[in-house]
C-alpha cells in the first residue's frame, strides 16, 4: 500500500505536498478502523475463549455453565464415552473420505470448466451455483425424500453422499479460478520441449494446480467436519460429533467436549499457521 | 478468454472435457438434481407412514403449508434479512480496513477473522447460549454485582438469534468484500483526492461502487444460509422465535409427514431461488461465483 502511494505521488510537488500533509493528519487522528477490527474480533472470539476455558472447568454436576475451579481431568479423561469417540471417529473419516472423492471429482470439473468449451458448461455452472447457494435444509430434506422413495437405508454412507454432493462444487470453482490464471505459455514450452499430453499434465500442468487443489480439498473437509443440518437428515442412527452435541445439549454436555473442540481448534491453527509459514516462505 | 484456450488446445480431442466432467455431473445429478425432482414429487403425494405414498397431485399440502406456516416463513426472512444487514455493517467496515490499512499483516488479520470457524457451528452456538444464559459468565456476574435486575437475560429473544446468525456467517460476508477490495487499486482513491474529493465523497463516489460486487457476493452468501438456518434460532431464540428450517426438520424426523414437510422445503426453496435467481441474473452468475471462488 505504502508503494502505491509513493508512486501516485510522484508526479507533480503540490499533489505530493497535500497527500503527505494529508497523511500527517491522519497518523495523528486515532484509528477508529483498528479499534473496530479488534472490537469485532474480540466478539468473534468470545465463544472460543468460553470454550477453552471452561474445558478446564472442575464441575460437580451435569451443566458446565458457571465456573467452578480449575482441572486438567477432562484431558486425562477426555475419551469416557464410548459414543462420542465412535462419533467423532465417524467425523475424521468421512470428512477424509469427503475430502478425497470431492478433491478427485472437484479437480476435474474444474480442470474441465478453465479450460474447455463445451455443449452443458452453462448448465454445469448453473448447477454448481444452485448446489452451492441452495439453503441446507432443503438440501438435506431433498436427498431424505429421495432415499425414502427408494427405499435406501440412511446411515454412514448416505452421510459420506450428502458431504460429497455439497462440497464438490467448492472444490471445482477453487480449481477452476486456477486454472483460469494459469499461464498457457508453460505448457506450450514443455509440448515444444517434446512432452508428451500426459507427460505435460503429470511434469507441469499438476504441480501448478496443486496448491488449488489442497485448498480446495480442505475446504471440503472442514464443510464435512462442521456439518450438522444435512448430516442430520440423512443420519439415521450414525452420529457424528455436531449430531452428538446436539443430542447432548439436553442433558447436559459434558467437559469432554470442550476438550476435543479445543484440540480441533488447537489443530485447526498449527495448520494454517503452518500453511501461512509455507506461503510466506514460497513468495519470498 | 476460454475460446482461445479452447483453440490452442483442440488437439488434446473434443471428447476430453466429458470424460472430464462425466464423474462430477453423475454425482451432482444422482444427489443434488434428483433429490430436489423428488421432494417435488413427494410435495404432491397423499399417504401415511404406515399406509404408504402414492402420488396424487394433492395441491393441498401446500395451501396447508401455507396456512399453518406463513408465520414461520415470514420471520426467517426477516430475521435473514436483518442478520445480513448486520453482517454487512460489521463486515464491511472490518474487510475494508483489513483490505487499506492491513500493511503487512492483511493475511494475518483475515485469519483471525476465520479462526473461530475451525470450531464447530454447533458447539460455537451453544457456547454462545452458555455465554448469554440468566446465571452464565456474564449476566451471573452483572447480577451478583447489582447492575442488573435478577430476572434480566438476553437469550430467547429475536435479537439473540439475529446477532447468533450474523456471528456465524460473518465471513461469509467478509470474504467477498475484503477480495474485491484487496484487488482494488488504490491509486483510484489517490487520485479522488487530487481531485479534491474528501474522504467521504472518495469512499462514497469511487470505493463503494467499485466494492458493490462484493457485497452483492456476500448478501446471496449470508441470506439463504441465514434464513434457512434452524440452529441459532433453537439455541438462542427459544420457543418464541421458531424458524422454518426448525418446521421442516421436525415435519421430517420427528412427525415423519413427508409430503407436507416436502411442500414447506419446496415453499422455501422457491421463495429463496427465485429470489436469488432473480437477483444473481442481474449480476451474472458468472461474476458472483468468481467472487465466491476467492
Amino acid at each position: 500500500m505504502t508503494t502505491a502511494t509513493e508512486t501516485g505521488r510522484t508526479p507533480g510537488g503540490a499533489a505530493a505536498e497535500r497527500s503527505a500533509r494529508r497523511r500527517g493528519g491522519e497518523r495523528r487522528r486515532p484509528d477508529w478502523g483498528k479499534y473496530f477490527t479488534w472490537a469485532v474480533l474480540c466478539w468473534l472470539f468470545a465463544p472460543i475463549v468460553f470454550m477453552v476455558v471452561f474445558s478446564f472447568n472442575d464441575i460437580k454436576g451435569r451443566h458446565n455453565v458457571t465456573w467452578e475451579g480449575f482441572t486438567l481431568r477432562w484431558y486425562s479423561d477426555a475419551f469416557a464415552y464410548p459414543d462420542l469417540n465412535v462419533a467423532l471417529l465417524n467425523t475424521i473419516t468421512i470428512a477424509v473420505l469427503t475430502m478425497l472423492i470431492a478433491g478427485f471429482l472437484g479437480t476435474l470439473l474444474g480442470l474441465a470448466l478453465g479450460r474447455y468449451r463445451f455443449f452443458g458448461q452453462s448448465a454445469t455452472n448453473l448447477v454448481m451455483f444452485s448446489a452451492i447457494s441452495a439453503p441446507e435444509v432443503v438440501l438435506g430434506a431433498s436427498l431424505l425424500s429421495m432415499f425414502l422413495t427408494m427405499n435406501i437405508a440412511v446411515g454412514y454412507w448416505t452421510i459420506l453422499i450428502a458431504h460429497v454432493m455439497f462440497s464438490v462444487s467448492f472444490v471445482a470453482i477453487t480449481v477452476r479460478a486456477r486454472v483460469l490464471t494459469m499461464d498457457p505459455s508453460v505448457e506450450e514450452a514443455a509440448r515444444d520441449l517434446g512432452a508428451t499430453p500426459l507427460a505435460t499434465f503429470r511434469l507441469v500442468t499438476l504441480p501448478l494446480l496443486v496448491p488449488a487443489i489442497t485448498s480446495g480439498g480442505l475446504i471440503a473437509f472442514a464443510l464435512s467436519v462442521d456439518d450438522y443440518i444435512i448430516t442430520s437428515f440423512v443420519s439415521g442412527s450414525t452420529q457424528t460429533f455436531p449430531l452428538w452435541i446436539w443430542g447432548a445439549t439436553r442433558v447436559g454436555i459434558p467437559p469432554q467436549v470442550n476438550v476435543m473442540g479445543t484440540l480441533i481448534f488447537g489443530i485447526g491453527v498449527l495448520l494454517a499457521a503452518g500453511n501461512m509459514v509455507l506461503a510466506r516462505r514460497r513468495s519470498r | 478468454m476460454a475460446a482461445t484456450q479452447a483453440g490452442k488446445r483442440g488437439r488434446t480431442g473434443r471428447f476430453a472435457p466429458y470424460a472430464l466432467v462425466l464423474p462430477g455431473w453423475v454425482w451432482l445429478a444422482l444427489f443434488f438434481v434428483a433429490p430436489i425432482a423428488s421432494v417435488v414429487s413427494m410435495s404432491l403425494m397423499t399417504g401415511s407412514l404406515g399406509a404408504g405414498y402414492s402420488f396424487t397431485f394433492e395441491v393441498g399440502n401446500y395451501t396447508r403449508a401455507l396456512g399453518l406456516y406463513w408465520e414461520q416463513i415470514l420471520r426467517s426472512l426477516l430475521y435473514g434479512g436483518l442478520a445480513t444487514l448486520l453482517c454487512i455493517a460489521i463486515g464491511y467496515p472490518v474487510a475494508y480496513w483489513i483490505a487499506f490499512k492491513g500493511g503487512a499483516y492483511k493475511t494475518t488479520y483475515l485469519l483471525l477473522v476465520l479462526l473461530p470457524f475451525f470450531v464447530s457451528f454447533v458447539l460455537r452456538t451453544i457456547s454462545w447460549g452458555f455465554i448469554l444464559s440468566d446465571n452464565g459468565v456474564i449476566l451471573g456476574a452483572l447480577k451478583g454485582l447489582g447492575v442488573l435486575p435478577a430476572d434480566f437475560g438476553v437469550l430467547n429473544s429475536a435479537t439473540a438469534v439475529v446477532f447468533g446468525l450474523a456471528y456465524n456467517f460473518l465471513p461469509f460476508m467478509v470474504l467477498p468484500i475484503y477480495a474485491v477490495l484487496e484487488r482494488m487499486d488504490h491509486r483510484v482513491v489517490e487520485a479522488a483526492h487530487d481531485l479534491y474529493a474528501g474522504r467521504v465523497q472518495a469512499f462514497v463516489r469511487v470505493v463503494l461502487p467499485m466494492s458493490l460486487p462484493g457485497v452483492f457476493a456476500g448478501v446471496i452468501m449470508v441470506f439463504i444460509p441465514t434464513s434457512a438456518d434452524y440452529v441459532t434460532a433453537t439455541v438462542l431464540g427459544g420457543t418464541g422465535n421458531t424458524m422454518i428450517g426448525k418446521v421442516i426438520q421436525t415435519q421430517y424426523l420427528v412427525n415423519n409427514a413427508y409430503p407436507l414437510a416436502a411442500a414447506i422445503t419446496f415453499v422455501l426453496m422457491a421463495v429463496l431461488l427465485i429470489g436469488i435467481f432473480s437477483y444473481a441474473k442481474a449480476l451474472g452468475t458468472e461474476q458472483v461465483m468468481e467472487v465466491q471462488a476467492r
